[in-house]
């Protein structure tokens, strides 16, 4: 007669597990890393003396931000609030004045021929200005790309930008690009 | 009386504890798959800044993070006080980023090498001197892929 076997304790099973659960809980974090995207310019080469290319005036939003965190745009004290509205504004240039951007016309996959803006965002910041500030305006900035970008969408759609598939939005960044300038660093303020 | 004569003999059966290591095992593959081991230890002040146009970032492993910040109040005596760059484990200065850049290029495969994302966590309070010259060498170390790391502003 076969010998029965007897229970094997388990209790200590949960301690051996809780052990292991504090481990990770100790060990990992769950924090997911959110930030906004950016291109650096390729850096020219040293050898070569390259000219910057020169724009009409009407085609850059010159945003500078100061060493005491103030923001003047094209020349204008501005407060931070205004700067989206501003900046779309000058990104969709909707009645086409004399003093925005001016538009060419390009082949777009689902637009066919439109006008795209030839505006470029200039924005400079002082080496005294804080990192606070400057994401403040690169924020409001890119509130204001995506913006543009919305409306685009839902006149082409009817949707908003997100909701589109990955081909429509890709169309849609080619007729509203990106175009964020950051000029070489000054250091006007002083300071380090 | 009666009513408060000792029930012996009719004592509450012990609770059943088998469950329990089911339960606990439940929570740790729960903590193990949503969560991230975390590779460095931050020597610097990190309050990070909010943008409301914050994304995700996709793609843990091709993220190489950047600190930058205040030394915290440990490390403020022999590092002093002025924001510093922390890479890995420890702090670096500028001159450091170049070969920085290149040991994480090297750590991964070959078609995935100029997809890496510089994700600079960057003190709130720090000045834009220091990331401007931190950008600098990464424009020159050609590595141009970065991400300002902000919460996302509800």
């Amino acid at each position: 007669m076969a010998r029965r076997t007897p229970d094997i304790n388990a209790s200590s099973q949960a301690d051996i597990a809780f052990l292991l659960l504090i481990f990770f809980l100790v060990a990992t974090s769950m924090d997911t890393d959110s930030g906004i995207f950016r291109r650096l310019p390729p850096m020219p080469p040293e050898d070569v003396q390259v000219n910057p290319p020169k724009y009409a005036k009407r085609n850059i939003l010159q945003v500078l931000v100061n060493k005491d965190d103030l923001l003047a745009v094209n020349g204008e004290l501005m407060d931070i609030a205004m700067l989206r509205e501003k900046a779309l504004e000058f990104i969709l240039n909707p009645q086409n004045k004399e003093n925005l951007p001016a538009k060419e016309m390009k082949d777009i996959p689902f637009f066919g021929k439109t006008e795209v803006s030839k505006g470029i965002v200039s924005l400079q910041s002082d080496r005294g200005t804080s990192y606070k500030m400057y994401i403040a305006v690169q924020d409001e900035l890119a509130a204001a790309y995506n913006e543009a970008r919305d409306i685009k969408s839902i006149e082409k759609w009817g949707k908003k930008f997100e909701e589109l598939d990955e081909e429509q939005q890709e169309a849609v960044r080619k007729v509203v690009p990106t175009a964020i300038s950051e000029a070489e660093p000054k250091n006007i303020g002083g300071g380090k | 009386m009666a009513k408060f004569r000792k029930e012996g003999g009719k004592e509450v059966p012990a609770l059943s504890t088998a469950s329990l290591p089911d339960i606990v095992f439940m929570l740790l593959f729960f903590f193990m798959v949503s969560t991230t081991i975390r590779e460095v230890s931050v020597m610097v002040d990190n309050g990070m800044p909010e943008a409301r146009t914050a994304t995700k970032l996709e793609k843990k492993s091709l993220v190489s993070n950047i600190y930058v910040g205040k030394p915290k109040e440990q490390y403020i005596g022999t590092y002093g006080s002025e924001p510093r760059i922390q890479l890995n484990d420890k702090f670096a200065n500028l001159n450091e980023i170049t070969s920085f850049v290149i040991a994480e290029q090297e750590a991964r495969s070959e078609e995935d090498r100029n997809k890496i994302t510089n994700n600079l966590k960057v003190d709130m309070f720090t000045k834009m001197g220091i990331i401007t010259d931190l950008k600098q060498e990464l424009r020159r170390a050609n590595s141009l892929r970065v991400s300002y790391a902000a919460r996302k502003k509800v």
